[in-house]
């Protein structure tokens, strides 16, 4: 029987923004996994990690209620999932808080009163990645792979936002696994030993710091290769924009020659599972991987 | 004008750690420090930090209110929550250190020319206008934030990468001109609108 959520895609994922070819790929993945998601009606941005400066405080809180009240209304009794990890801690943060405090929840109402609207707080909110592996689990995911991408070793880059504070359940913060054992369940190779899988991109800073930024993402390039990587997967679009988009200008400023394939986890497995280049969104990638395209044309 | 700055000092008689607790997001938790160090090695921007969390924390039972509310330091925080998961009093640190930016940054007294913080006033207009993201409009303020020669400078080192989204379909070249957003732009705004009055009385910003 499918499984049904309530789903937050977050602006990243819009049809010409930046992780529209996560999207594409999440949804050729949730097909053949029989997952369906029904997507908040009319939601807005989580605020991003970056909102507190000007938002402050309840009116980030407001953001957030405001999805999970449309949310509430139009798929009552259903987990919210979000696949983006700003959006997924956000909405997440801002859950904790209201069911922890009845004087912010409270105010949190009155603001949303103005809306026609009213917040609950009684659906978990929960990432891509908890779903896949606590309601199929690994064994569940393996099964529609007809692809394996045998031979590919890829570098499990978790990044800062899926991983703290609230993490994948049963897995550590400075060590977290899931990444890997996903890539194997695709049939790749994780390399284990890659020892800058949770430092920071940067988030929000790669734009506003951008020297001091690169520094951190040249870290979690150079590792990858260092340990023979090909390719890195991540569960985050702010991680892979980083990742991705800046591999020319590091090469420029340090004299390096950066030109990995970052890809969603998503992507791994719609290919995996059979899908075309394009239903895994690999067009979307500005450093593309031949090999995922190699293994989705044949 | 007003001087919120002025006016709150005086009404918490320069007793900045009450200040704190009253008007800081989780601001009641720093008492709690036991100033063990652990969040002082955690920040992955660590160098540009002139005052650490654990400094900070330090600074504000002194009653360094000027130097800690002045500083970016806290505008040095990538909100990577390592501190969070390691401090063993469980400190809420990420949420103080946006919470001190904040609160600094309503009372005008944050650093003018911090870039973090003039891109996230940026990034806040720019979602809240149509309740989400326009990432070439931002792209392209933020770009522009330093005047129009700086901004094409930048703009013109970031083609690269630009012409790399707009070939992938990352970017919409028509997102200036094309509608977006939310239909419920209004409601979203009074709800906003509506936050902002509570919080504000709250702590004393309106
Ligand atoms: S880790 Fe926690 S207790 Fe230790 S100095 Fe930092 S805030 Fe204080
Ligand atoms: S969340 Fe902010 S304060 Fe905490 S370790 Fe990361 S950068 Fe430092």
């Amino acid at each position: 029987m499918a499984k049904e959520y309530s789903f937050y895609p977050g602006c990243s994922s819009e049809r010409r923004a930046s992780a529209s070819n996560y999207m594409v790929s999440v949804e050729s993945m949730c097909d053949t996994l029989d997952i369906k998601l029904n997507e908040i009606p009319d939601w807005n941005c989580c605020g991003a990690s970056i909102g507190y400066a000007e938002g402050g405080e309840l009116p980030r809180h407001v953001m957030n209620a405001r999805n999970m009240a449309l949310s509430e209304e139009a798929s009552p009794g259903q987990d919210i999932i979000a696949t983006c990890a700003a959006c997924w801690l956000g909405t997440k943060e801002t859950s904790e808080r209201l069911r922890g405090s009845d004087a912010l929840m409270a105010d949190t109402n009155e603001a949303l009163k103005e809306a026609g609207l009213q917040v609950k707080a009684d659906q978990e909110v929960r990432h891509m990645v908890e779903a896949l592996i606590e309601d199929l689990g690994y064994d569940e995911l393996a099964k529609p792979v007809t692809k394996p991408l045998e031979g590919i070793k890829i570098a499990g880059y978790v990044g800062c936002q899926t991983n703290r504070p609230f993490g994948i359940v049963g897995e550590s913060f400075e060590n977290p696994k899931y990444l890997d054992k996903l890539v194997e369940t695709v049939g790749a190779e994780p390399v284990e030993a890659y020892d800058q899988k949770v430092t920071c991109c940067g988030g929000a800073l790669a734009f506003s710091e951008p020297d001091k930024s690169q520094v951190l993402i040249k870290k979690i390039i150079e590792s990858a290769y260092d340990h023979g990587a090909e390719m890195i997967v991540t569960p985050c679009p702010v991680c892979q924009l980083n990742v991705e988009v800046y591999q020319g200008m590091i090469n420029k400023k340090y004299n390096t020659k950066f030109n990995i394939p970052v890809m969603y986890y998503s992507q791994l497995m719609a290919v995996a599972y059979g899908s075309s280049a394009k239903e895994a969104g690999l067009n979307g990638n500005v450093v593309r991987s031949k090999k995922l395209e190699e293994i989705a044309a044949k | 004008m007003r001087d919120k700055n002025a006016e709150t000092m005086q009404k918490y008689h320069n007793d900045f750690l009450r200040e704190v607790e009253a008007n800081v997001e989780e601001g009641d938790w720093v008492h709690m420090c036991m100033q063990c160090g652990v969040c002082a090695g955690s920040c992955p921007l660590g160098d540009a930090w002139e005052h650490s969390p654990q400094k900070i924390f330090m600074m504000i039972r002194a009653g360094k209110r000027e130097e800690v509310l002045t500083s970016d330091s806290m505008w040095m925080c990538t909100s990577c929550y390592n501190c969070i998961v390691r401090c063993p009093r469980e400190l809420p640190i990420t949420h103080i250190m946006h919470g001190l930016a904040n609160y600094a940054h309503r009372l005008g007294i944050a650093p003018k020319m911090n870039p973090t913080r003039r891109f996230a006033k940026l990034f806040w207009n720019n979602i809240v206008k149509t309740g989400r993201v326009n990432e070439l409009k931002l792209s392209i303020s933020l770009y522009f934030m330093d005047g129009f020669t700086n901004g094409v400078k930048t703009s013109l080192e970031m083609t690269g990468m630009g012409l790399g989204m707009l070939k992938t379909g990352r970017l919409d070249a028509m997102g200036l001109l094309r509608s977006h957003g939310i239909k419920d732009k209004s409601g979203l705004h009074k709800a906003l609108k509506k936050a902002r009055e509570i919080e504000d009385a709250r702590k004393g910003l309106s």
